[in-house]
């Protein structure tokens, strides 16, 4: 299919570079900033802070609850931590560890998950976490963060060094388009529209936020405006964003790479239900595990690409 | 700090005593058991041992720095610092009350000074504080780190991740104490899940293990600590494994898992505190 996009790619590349980018970027900004990995450090992207800054740098070994603790401890020397490992095993693995040493006590901790989603692949689903932005956005304190692509993410890392307080940040393993700006501003908690339109808003996090771009396209094609809105952010949400946004197209879809129950979906239906009861339908995972596969297959079989945001956008509208 | 005598030292530890059993009888619930056992643990360590100032800064940066992992003994922690100046003794009347800040388990939600984690599910302490030990080492900043565990608490297996980690990376600026009174809330440790040789066990891990035989003896108390602190410094992480009786000082409460998480009753009060007399003033 012959698609104008409104945002194009020369590059691809998995996010997990964008955060390994971004991180020793931040390491040379703030001699605080330190890292943990559980044995993962070349999935992580971590290995160039790791040569760089070695006495800033601890292998803590496959022992993810030990690298939790150790973070919220290092925190108390005025230290950053960067703690990484994939999804999975950094929230699902630790949760009690983050609930109560990280979220209750409120340390400047920085969880970073890796291979997020079902577009990890291959592994399948011991390692394909999709309740994870739930079990994060749910603890108090903790600032929840998904980026679209290998710039956003470098960006996202940037800025949550510089923010005091505890935060989830998710990304992925796949390589994927790189089709937002190198030099974007990144604001936490703050939605970015990315395309304009009137009929219907599609909220998009993470990967799928290319997949929007893609059914904008599709749905520009057929006659159907559709408003793009990159929510990068998941906690704090920018009900703001949301609210405007809706009160001009009247409906709405969510699409995320995570179980609809508990996910980005959950979060902008409850913002419309309590404001502006809107019609909205869900792209994400229907309440099962993932299995093994190539992304893009995977994407198709549990109905997360372009094509399902363009049916769900259909019968949004068809609500209206 | 000037340096206390052992009798004055002693008094801290009755006092202590009876602030716990008079507050978790005031509120009918909390944990008597196991800080009665270690109140010569803290008073040798918040009065005699550690450099530590009670105007509270988070960072603790040149200060030596307490970490309590079985935070269920919260009732002897908040009198040991309160009576340490950290805060108010009259506040020892609101603990586990609506609207305080002295917590079930400690918090650091409510800004206790002397806070600076959260303890009350079991295991996470160690990791905590060789976190904090290693950021010390990043700081060039030469102070201590102590941690307190329950005997009981090891049989979470992060506190194992964590041994593995103190004695791989040689952080010895830690002194982690375990509270080895070999009872646990539902029974004797060795009913409930035998600890076996817990010596064997921390050395085979990496560690330097001293053994304090007399935990609730003031002097052999600090003369474990000073030795605990002799062997810092050299490589290695430092266990020190701390013989206790639960519910020692009260005549019907020691050497019983049954005072864990029960709190005397009006009668029992009564009869604990006339074994106890008052030295410093209750709150």
């Amino acid at each position: 299919m012959d698609l104008d996009l409104k945002y194009n790619y020369t590059e691809k590349k998995d996010t997990r570079s964008g955060f390994g980018d971004g991180f020793l970027e931040a390491g040379r900004k703030n001699p605080n900033v330190v890292g943990l990995c559980a044995d993962l450090i070349g999935s992580l992207k971590m290995g160039a802070f790791q040569k760089e800054f070695p006495e800033r740098f601890f292998q803590t070994g496959i022992s993810e609850a030990n690298m939790i603790g150790l973070s919220a401890g290092m925190t108390i020397g005025d230290k950053i931590p960067f703690a990484g490992t994939f999804a999975n095993f950094a929230t699902g693995r630790v949760y009690d560890q983050i609930r109560q040493s990280v979220a209750y006590s409120n340390k400047n901790v920085k969880i970073c998950a890796s291979h997020a989603g079902l577009t990890l692949g291959e592994d399948g689903a011991t390692h394909q976490i999709l309740e994870d932005l739930g079990m994060m956005k749910m603890l108090p304190h903790m600032t929840v963060i998904n980026p679209c692509d290998y710039n956003q993410t470098k960006a996202a890392t940037l800025a949550i060094a510089e923010y005091e307080g505890p935060v989830y940040l998710r990304f992925g393993r796949p390589s994927w388009p790189i089709f937002t700006p190198t030099d974007q501003k990144f604001e936490i908690g703050k939605a970015w529209k990315m395309i304009d339109g009137t009929d219907v808003t599609i909220f998009a996090t993470g990967h799928l936020v290319w997949e929007a771009v893609v059914a904008e396209a599709i749905l520009r094609k057929e006659g159907i405006s559709a408003e793009v809105i990159n929510i990068h952010t998941i906690k704090p949400l920018d009900e703001e964003a949301i609210l405007d946004s809706v009160a001009k197209t009247g409906c709405a879809v969510t699409a995320e790479e995570h179980q609809i129950n508990g996910g980005l979906g959950d979060s902008v239906a409850q913002t419309l239900i309590r404001h502006n009861p809107a019609p909205l339908e869900y792209v994400g995972v229907n309440d099962s595990f993932g299995e093994s596969g190539t992304p893009t297959e995977l994407l198709e079989k549990y109905g997360l690409n372009a094509a399902n945001i363009v049916a769900a956008a259909k019968k949004a509208l068809a609500r209206k | 700090m000037e340096k206390q005598s052992v009798e004055q030292l002693q008094k801290y530890c009755t006092q202590l005593r009876r602030d716990v059993l008079r507050m978790v009888h005031a509120v009918k619930s909390g944990h008597p058991g196991a800080p009665l056992g270690c109140a010569e643990f803290f008073v040798a360590l918040y009065f005699d041992q550690m450099t530590h100032n009670p105007d509270f800064q988070m960072n603790g940066n040149g200060e030596d720095l307490f970490f309590l992992s079985n935070g269920h003994l919260s009732a002897g922690w908040y009198s040991v610092l309160a009576r340490s100046g950290y805060f108010p003794v009259e506040e020892l009347v609101t603990f586990r009350k609506l609207n305080s800040r002295l917590q079930g388990h400690p918090a650091t939600h409510e800004h206790l000074p002397g806070i600076r984690i959260a303890s009350g599910s079991l295991g996470q302490g160690l990791s905590v504080a060789l976190g904090a030990a290693q950021a010390k080492k990043l700081n060039n900043d030469d102070k201590l780190v102590y941690v307190l565990m329950g005997d009981g608490e090891l049989q979470e297996g992060q506190v194992w991740e964590a041994a593995m980690y103190g004695a791989h990376y040689g952080i010895d600026n830690v002194i982690a104490t375990v509270d080895y009174n070999g009872q646990q809330i539902d029974g004797p440790t060795e009913k409930v899940m035998d600890l076996k040789n817990l010596k064997a066990k921390w050395e085979a891990f990496g560690w330097e293990v001293i053994e304090t035989k007399k935990g609730n003896d003031l002097e052999s108390v600090i003369e474990g600590l000073e030795k605990a602190k002799s062997l810092t410094g050299k490589g290695k992480p430092v266990l020190n494994l701390l013989y206790t009786e639960m519910g020692y000082g009260v005549d019907f409460m020691v050497g019983t898992h049954k005072w864990h998480g029960s709190p005397p009753n009006d009668e029992q009060l009564a009869d604990a505190l006339s074994q106890l007399p008052e030295t410093l003033g209750d709150y």
